[in-house]
């Protein structure tokens, strides 16, 4: 064997014992504990932690998804936007919302009848946010900001004393909707106005 | 910012620059300004919105049936620590009840409705008359409490901007007095018939945030304007404010906008003016300024035009908040026959108003009607051919026709990424469009929606980290109570210990026995 092919080779295979042991070094060094790809799932469910897609929070449905074992839709809370948010993440196709798990519904809050709340507790300990106050025997009230409407607290519930309200926006918090597209031969909008005065 | 950048801001208004794009526009205001300014009478009823500024409601702080005096508080903003709404008359409070306000949604919201006495008795004024030995932080406090936003249309808390921009170091205040939207005239009255006002409210404001020097932008259509300022600054012998004339060219009122025009400077993205050392104020609002220190009356009134080929007599009209639109309309004559749609605010920003029942508002700086021939017929939508003139006539320098695609196409955050928060929705793209694509309203639907998304995303960042502790608490009682539980079974298997324990019970019984014998 000539001496240069013999350099080659052996030049060849200390680089490339050199980068592995670099690239080894490396994955040690930046080695990440979680898995990018849940966190990045994780971000995008509404994180009222549910339980409706039948994990026991959004974390360990944000694996399952991951692992391929749950489908995109299973979260009623996060409904079309978050399937479709989550079909680009992972790039598959978009799909309905699995009606199994629920159907996607407006924002609500817990509102507890305070005059029918025997202060039994059961609420607070079913709340996965700690967004109920009271104590035993005493009355409970809901911290309104910090409700997720998951529903959790209305099964628990011995004298049915939990509602779910529908939360309306303040005006304040107004925000324009969709434009419609103009179409051939659409008449003009006009608004009401009193007609023009005796002058 | 670069050292060059610093001379150039401090040099504000020495030199006039331009920006990118914008557009000329009829002017439309000389109809409005043939009339002085007059005041609206008491109207029956006032009917005053707790919306008043950018942001949520205010909390009414008076009840039905209680009695106020003009000038008494009657809104608190709490989340401000301040920013209060006030009584335009002295009356009964009729009701706090939710009514129709003047807002793009055209939904109704809680107003306070009173009943004047006919008396208009001031509640007792507190004024700061010697306001030049004042404290700038009581004059800030003194905004504050007055209820004073920007009257430019953006209506943001001036008491906020000013606190905020003091954290920077500010040298120049810019008063914007170039109202570049066709039809509104109310800041060229303003400056036209109470120049002293306004460079009273000058020299307060600069007090106020500790600036050196003020610049007065006006435009160079209004002739008579830089006159009555000039003779207004000569009287108040102060010879830091210059007026500067700058070129009608729409939007240069705006604030980033009209801060280029004078330092050729941009303001960064997601910045604000005190970034470059500057504060920008409507003229209007240091008028308010003025008022609320010197003579201590909050803001209850505000100039309105009353204009459009809808209205028999435009002029201008000074109204108190709360006053029904069909009042003024009233006092200028009434609608033409031909009238068609009623606007809050100019042609290329404002909103239609459902009725003209709905009240001022501190916003409301233009009643405009227009006729059935000022409405751009609505044409049939075209597709996009790129031609590229939305993007040359952007004034933020933003490409419209991509930023369309991408909101129709629902994505977000390369909208976000493209500047959509730049976007001033001045209109200008709109008037230009071939096609007649309709993009303020896709722009002012996509900023919605990307506020909305914000605000979700941080719902459920909070709800995250609540889900988070209150797992780890639950994991941690778990332990402890384990812990307690193998302690206390441990202290029973050792055995030295069990046996001490037994003796001294066996004793126990002993004792017990030998007491009953």
């Amino acid at each position: 064997m000539r001496a240069d092919v013999l350099a080659a080779i052996l030049s060849i295979t200390f680089l490339g014992g050199l980068f592995g042991l670099g690239l080894g070094w490396a994955a040690r060094k930046f080695h990440v504990e979680s898995d990018p790809v849940v966190d990045q799932i994780e971000a995008i469910l509404p994180q009222t932690q549910c339980g409706q897609c039948n994990y026991p929070g959004c974390r360990p449905y944000a694996e399952a998804i991951a692992s391929g074992e749950a489908g995109i839709n299973q979260c009623p809370p996060g409904g079309e936007t978050a399937i479709k948010a989550l079909a680009d993440l992972l790039g598959i196709e978009s799909m309905p919302l699995n009606p199994e798990n629920g159907e996607e519904k407006p924002k609500a809050v817990a509102v507890i009848d305070e005059l029918a709340c025997i202060g039994c507790t059961l609420c607070i300990q079913a709340c996965p946010v700690d967004a109920i106050l009271g104590a035993s025997k005493q009355m409970h009230t809901i911290i309104e900001s910090e409700c997720t409407g998951c529903d959790l607290c209305l099964a628990p519930c011995p004298v049915d004393c939990i509602d779910m309200v529908v939360r309306h926006p303040d005006v304040g918090a107004w925000g324009w909707s969709k434009p419609r597209p103009v179409v051939a031969g659409a008449a003009l909008v006009l608004n009401e106005i009193p007609p023009a005065g005796p002058h | 910012m670069h050292i060059d950048h610093v001379e150039q801001a401090r040099n504000a208004g020495e030199q006039v620059h331009h920006f990118h794009g914008g557009l000329h526009l009829r002017h439309n205001k000389k109809i409005s300004c043939a009339t002085p300014l007059e005041r609206t009478p008491l109207p029956g009823l006032l009917i005053v919105p707790l919306l008043q500024q950018y942001g949520p409601e205010a909390e009414a702080t008076v009840k039905t049936g209680q009695k106020v005096l003009k000038g008494d508080e009657i809104g608190c903003f709490a989340h401000l620590g301040g920013g209060h709404i006030h009584a335009p008359s002295s009356g009964i409070v009729q009701a706090v009840a939710r009514r129709p306000i003047s807002h793009p949604s055209g939904a109704d919201g809680w107003c306070v409705v009173i009943e004047p006495d006919g008396l208009d008795q001031w509640k007792r004024l507190e004024p700061l008359t010697n306001w030049t030995d004042a404290d700038p932080a009581l004059l800030r406090q003194k905004i504050r409490n007055s209820g004073i936003v920007g009257l430019g249309g953006a209506v943001f808390p001036t008491a906020f901007k000013t606190d905020e921009a003091i954290k920077q170091e500010i040298h120049t205040l810019i008063l914007n007095g170039s109202e570049c939207e066709p039809y509104i005239s109310c800041d060229e009255m303003l400056m036209r018939e109470e120049p002293d006002s306004v460079i009273l409210g000058a020299r307060i404001l600069q007090q106020a945030i500790g600036a050196t020097r003020t610049v007065i932008a006006i435009e160079d259509q209004m002739g008579v304007v830089n006159l009555a300022l000039k003779q207004a600054v000569e009287s108040a012998g102060d010879d830091n404010i210059k007026i500067v004339k700058i070129t009608t060219i729409y939007p240069e009122g705006g604030e980033k906008q009209l801060i280029q025009v004078l330092t050729g400077l941009e303001v960064p993205t997601g910045g604000r003016p005190a970034d470059l050392g500057m504060l920008c104020q409507n003229v209007a609002t240091a008028t308010a300024v003025a008022q609320a220190v010197v003579e201590g009356k909050p803001l209850i009134e505000r100039i309105v035009t009353i204009t459009g080929n809808g209205i028999r007599k435009p002029r201008n009209l000074v109204a108190r908040i709360g006053t029904p639109i069909s009042d003024l309309v009233e006092q200028c004559g009434g609608y033409t026959n031909d009238v068609a749609r009623l606007v809050l605010g100019g042609p290329m920003m404002g909103y239609t108003l459902n009725s003209d029942a709905n009240p001022v508002i501190k916003a409301a700086n233009c009643i405009l009607a227009l006729t059935e021939s000022d409405i751009r017929p609505s044409q049939v939508e075209m597709p996009c051919i790129r031609c590229g003139e939305c993007a040359r006539v952007c004034p933020a320098v933003l490409l419209p026709q991509q930023l369309d695609w991408l909101i129709r196409n629902q994505q977000w955050d390369d909208a976000a990424d493209s500047g959509l928060a730049d976007c001033i929705e001045c209109g200008c793209c709109d008037v230009v469009c071939p096609s007649h694509i309709p993009l303020v309203e896709w722009f002012r639907f996509g900023k919605s929606e990307l506020r909305t998304l914000a605000v979700e995303r941080k719902q459920a960042e909070t709800a995250k980290h609540r889900y988070e502790a209150r797992d780890a608490r639950l994991l941690r009682i778990k332990q402890e109570r384990r812990q307690r539980l193998e302690e206390k079974k441990r202290a029973i298997k050792d055995d030295a210990q069990r046996q001490k324990k037994l003796t001294e019970a066996i004793s126990r019984v002993r004792a017990r026995q030998d007491r009953n014998e």
